[in-house]
C-alpha cells in the first residue's frame, strides 16, 4: 500500500502498464516534453520514447481519430484530451466511429482504447476549462463513460479500461487530482467498470454522486452523522454509462430516501437519468420526494471566485438538502 | 518519376502539384496482358453493378443505390497498386471499383444493397456502399464526410510503428478535402512520414456544390507541400496512369518516404445518388460530353491498340460478367433478412465484456 493523490495514481498506472504491453501509446496535446499539463504522463518521453509518447498537433478531432486507426491496426492507444472542454471538436469522431465502429460492422471491429480527459470546476477554471462533459457522452450508447473519483478508483479502473475490448472515455476530476489522497495497492489489482460502490453505509438516505460531489456527500454525510445523528448512505456511481442500477435502487429500497449530487448543469444531466431511474423502478419504496442538486442552467462556472463558488454545489449546501430530507 | 511520364515543365507558377502529362504504356509499369485484362474486368463488373442497382432501385428492390459510374478508371487504377492480405484500404462510398479490387464479390455488394444478414459491411444495419470487411482490410467507414481520413493517419502510424512494410490507401472526394478533419489527418501523417496514400476523385461535384464554391484552387493535390508531401495530379480516366502514379506512390511509403496526395480528375455519370437529381445543377450537355471521356471506353482502346484485346471481345466480356453478376444478384436477393432480435447486439464485444 502507497498513500497517493489521485493523479498520481493515475500516474503510476499508465507507467506501470506502459512499461508492461508495447502496443500502449498516449497521444495528445503536450503529453511528451511537457509531460501533460497535469504531469499525468511526466517522465514518459524520455522513457518509451517519442514513438510511444506522442505530441500531436492541436487538433482534438484528429487525436481521436488518430487514437481510431491505432486501435483498428493492433495497437492500445491513451489518448488524452487537455481539458474536457476541449473535446467539442471531436464529437463526430466520439459519437459517429468511436462508439460505433463495433455496432456497425455487426461486431467485425472493435476499438480496444482509452480517451482521458480531466474535467470538472473548481479550479479557476472558468467557462472553458471547468467543464462538465459526461453527459454528452453518456448519452451515446457504444461508449463507456467513466468518473473515478478516488487514488484507488482510477488506478484500478484504468487497467479495466486498458484492458476492455472497446473504448473508454475516462474522466478525472481535476479538483480532485490533488485534494484527494488515499491508499492504493502496489500490486495491479483492477476495479471492473460498470459497478457502482458504496463508499459509505448508512440507513436514513441515500446520496449517490461521482467527481468531486462524491467527497462533498461523504464530507456532509460524516457531519450529518457527528452533529445530528442522521445515517447518510452514499453510492459512488463510477461508471456513468453502462449505469449500475442495481446498486443505486438497492441502497434506494435500503434507506427511502434519495438525494442525487452532480455538478454539471442540471437540465439533462446525469442525475437526471439517475432521478428518472429512481422514480421508475422505486417509487413504491421511497419515503420522501427525491432530491436532485445540479448545477444552474448558465454555460459554466464564471472565473471570480465568489462566480464559481456559487455555481459549484458544495459541502454545506449538500448538508442542508440531506438534513431537509432526513426530517421530511 | 513516373515510369513512361513526364512532368509538365511549363505548369503555371501557382501549380505545385505535378502533372502527369505522358500516358504510360503497361510494359513501362510492369503490367502483362492478363493483368489488363483482370483490371479491365473490374472496371466493367463495376460498371454493371452500377447499372444493375440503379435497376434494382427502379423496382423497388433496392431503397438506395450510390453510384460509381465515370470513376472506375481512377479506382480501379489506384486499388491495383496494393496487394490484398498485405495493404489497408480505407474506401469512401463511391468505391464500388476500390472494394472489388480489394477482394469483394458482386454477391457481397448485393447482400449490402439489400440489407442482407450476411452483408460483411454491417449485416444490413448501414445504408449501402458503406464499406467494411476486417478479413479483407478493409476499414469500416461513416457517413459524415472525411471521418476516414485520420483513421487512415492513425492505421499508418501504426503499421510503421509496428515495422510493417504494409501501406494505407484512403479514397474521398474532392467535396471532403474542405473537412477540417481532412487536413488533420494529412498534417499528421506528412509530419509523421507515414505509409499513407491520400487518393481524391475529384468530379467537380459535391452532390451539388462546383468545385469553384469548394475551393479557390484547381487542384486539390497543390496543397499537398503544405502537409510536406509530393502532390500528383493525374486524368482518372485513364486507368494506367492512375495506376503509375498509386504505384509510385506505394514504392515510396514502402520505402519509409512517407505519404502521398494523388488528385484524379474524373466525372459522375450518375447522379450523387439514387435519390438524387442531378439536372437542377449539371446540364445534360456536360454530362454527355463527360461521357466522351469514359474511362472503360478509354481503356478499351488502349487495349485493342496493345493487341491485347480482340475487336469482338467487348460484347463477349461484359455479355459474361453481366450473366455472372445477375445471377449474384438472385443468390443475394434469396439471401437470409438479418434477425430483428439482433438489433442490441454487437453494442460492445460479446464474451469477453470487462
Amino acid at each position: 500500500m502507497t498513500e497517493k493523490n489521485v493523479v498520481t495514481a493515475i500516474h503510476d498506472t499508465l507507467h506501470e502498464q506502459m512499461a508492461a504491453d508495447e502496443r500502449l501509446l498516449v497521444l495528445g496535446e503536450d503529453v511528451g516534453a511537457r509531460g501533460g499539463v497535469f504531469r499525468v504522463t511526466q517522465g514518459f518521453l524520455e522513457e518509451f520514447g517519442e514513438q510511444r509518447v506522442i505530441d500531436t498537433p492541436l487538433a482534438e478531432g484528429a487525436i481521436v481519430g488518430l487514437a481510431v486507426g491505432m486501435a483498428l491496426h493492433g495497437l492500445l492507444p491513451v489518448a488524452e484530451i487537455e481539458f474536457a472542454d476541449f473535446i467539442h471538436p471531436a464529437f463526430d469522431q466520439m459519437v459517429s466511429e468511436v462508439a460505433r465502429m463495433r455496432y456497425r460492422t455487426n461486431g467485425d471491429f472493435g476499438l480496444p482504447m482509452v480517451i482521458r480527459a480531466p474535467w470538472g470546476g473548481g479550479v479557476h477554471g472558468a467557462l472553458y476549462h471547468s467543464q462538465s462533459i459526461e453527459a454528452f457522452y453518456g448519452h451515446v450508447p457504444g461508449l463507456k463513460v467513466v468518473v473515478p473519483s478516488t487514488p484507488y478508483d482510477a488506478a484500478g479502473m484504468l487497467r479495466s479500461a486498458i484492458a476492455d475490448p472497446d473504448p473508454v472515455l475516462f474522466l478525472e476530476h481535476k479538483r480532485t487530482y490533488r485534494l484527494i489522497s488515499g491508499e492504493v495497492p502496489d500490486e495491479a489489482f483492477t476495479v471492473p467498470i460498470g459497478p457502482a460502490d458504496v463508499k459509505r453505509e448508512g440507513s436514513d438516505l441515500t446520496a449517490i454522486a461521482y467527481g468531486l460531489m462524491l467527497h462533498h456527500c461523504l464530507e456532509a454525510a460524516q457531519r450529518l452523522e457527528q452533529e445530528h445523528g442522521v445515517s447518510v448512505e452514499v453510492v459512488d456511481v463510477r461508471t456513468i454509462n453502462p449505469l449500475d442500477k442495481e446498486t443505486i435502487l438497492a441502497s434506494v429500497r435500503k434507506t427511502g430516501k434519495a438525494i442525487v449530487v452532480y455538478e454539471d448543469n442540471r437540465t439533462y444531466g446525469a442525475g437526471a437519468e439517475i432521478v428518472a431511474t429512481i422514480a421508475e423502478e422505486a417509487m413504491f419504496d421511497l419515503d420522501g420526494p427525491l432530491v436532485r442538486i445540479g448545477g444552474p442552467d448558465v454555460p459554466a462556472m464564471g472565473f471570480a471566485s465568489n462566480l464559481e463558488h456559487a455555481f459549484m454545489p458544495d459541502a454545506d449546501l449538500v448538508l442542508d438538502r440531506m438534513l431537509e430530507l432526513a426530517r421530511f | 518519376m513516373l515510369p513512361g511520364a513526364m512532368l509538365d515543365s511549363t505548369a503555371e507558377e501557382r501549380d505545385v502539384a505535378t502533372r502527369v502529362t505522358r500516358r504510360p504504356t503497361h510494359e513501362a509499369l510492369g503490367l502483362m496482358a492478363d493483368d489488363l485484362l483482370s483490371m479491365y474486368r473490374a472496371m466493367v463488373t463495376a460498371r454493371l453493378v452500377d447499372e444493375a442497382s440503379f435497376r434494382l432501385n427502379r423496382q423497388g428492390k433496392a431503397a438506395f443505390v450510390v453510384p460509381v459510374s465515370g470513376h472506375e478508371g481512377c479506382q480501379v487504377g489506384t486499388a491495383w497498386a496494393l496487394e490484398r492480405g498485405r495493404d489497408v484500404w480505407l474506401p469512401y462510398y463511391r468505391d464500388v471499383a476500390v472494394v472489388l479490387v480489394a477482394g469483394m464479390t458482386p454477391y457481397d455488394i448485393f447482400l449490402g444493397l439489400f440489407a442482407k444478414a450476411d452483408d460483411p459491411s454491417s449485416g444490413g444495419r448501414q445504408m449501402p456502399s458503406h464499406w467494411g470487411s476486417r478479413r479483407l482490410g478493409i476499414i469500416s467507414h461513416s457517413s459524415p464526410i472525411a471521418s476516414q481520413m485520420p483513421h487512415a493517419s492513425g492505421i499508418a502510424y501504426a503499421a510503421k510503428y509496428r515495422g510493417e512494410d504494409s501501406v494505407v490507401g484512403c479514397w474521398f472526394g474532392e467535396g471532403a478535402t474542405s473537412e477540417g478533419i481532412w487536413h488533420e489527418a494529412l498534417n499528421f501523417a506528412g509530419i509523421h512520414k507515414v505509409p499513407a496514400i491520400f487518393v481524391c476523385e475529384n468530379n467537380h461535384y459535391a452532390i451539388s456544390v462546383a468545385q469553384g464554391k469548394q475551393m479557390a484552387v484547381e487542384n486539390v493535390a497543390d496543397r499537398a507541400p503544405g502537409y510536406g508531401m509530393p502532390g500528383v495530379v493525374v486524368d482518372g480516366n485513364d486507368v494506367l496512369g492512375c495506376y503509375a502514379a498509386m504505384k509510385e506512390a506505394v514504392e515510396r511509403a514502402r520505402a519509409g518516404e512517407g505519404p502521398t496526395l494523388i488528385e484524379a480528375k474524373t466525372y459522375r455519370f450518375f447522379p450523387h445518388t439514387s435519390d438524387d437529381d442531378d439536372r437542377s445543377y449539371r446540364s445534360r450537355e456536360e454530362v454527355e460530353e463527360a461521357k466522351h471521356n469514359d474511362p472503360i471506353h478509354k481503356f478499351e482502346h488502349y487495349l485493342r491498340d496493345a493487341g491485347v484485346m480482340g475487336k469482338g471481345e467487348v460484347e463477349h466480356i461484359a455479355a459474361e460478367i453481366k450473366a455472372d453478376v445477375d445471377r449474384q444478384i438472385d443468390e443475394a436477393w434469396n439471401a437470409p433478412d438479418p434477425d430483428p432480435d439482433s438489433l442490441l447486439r454487437h453494442l460492445y464485444a460479446e464474451d469477453e465484456t470487462s
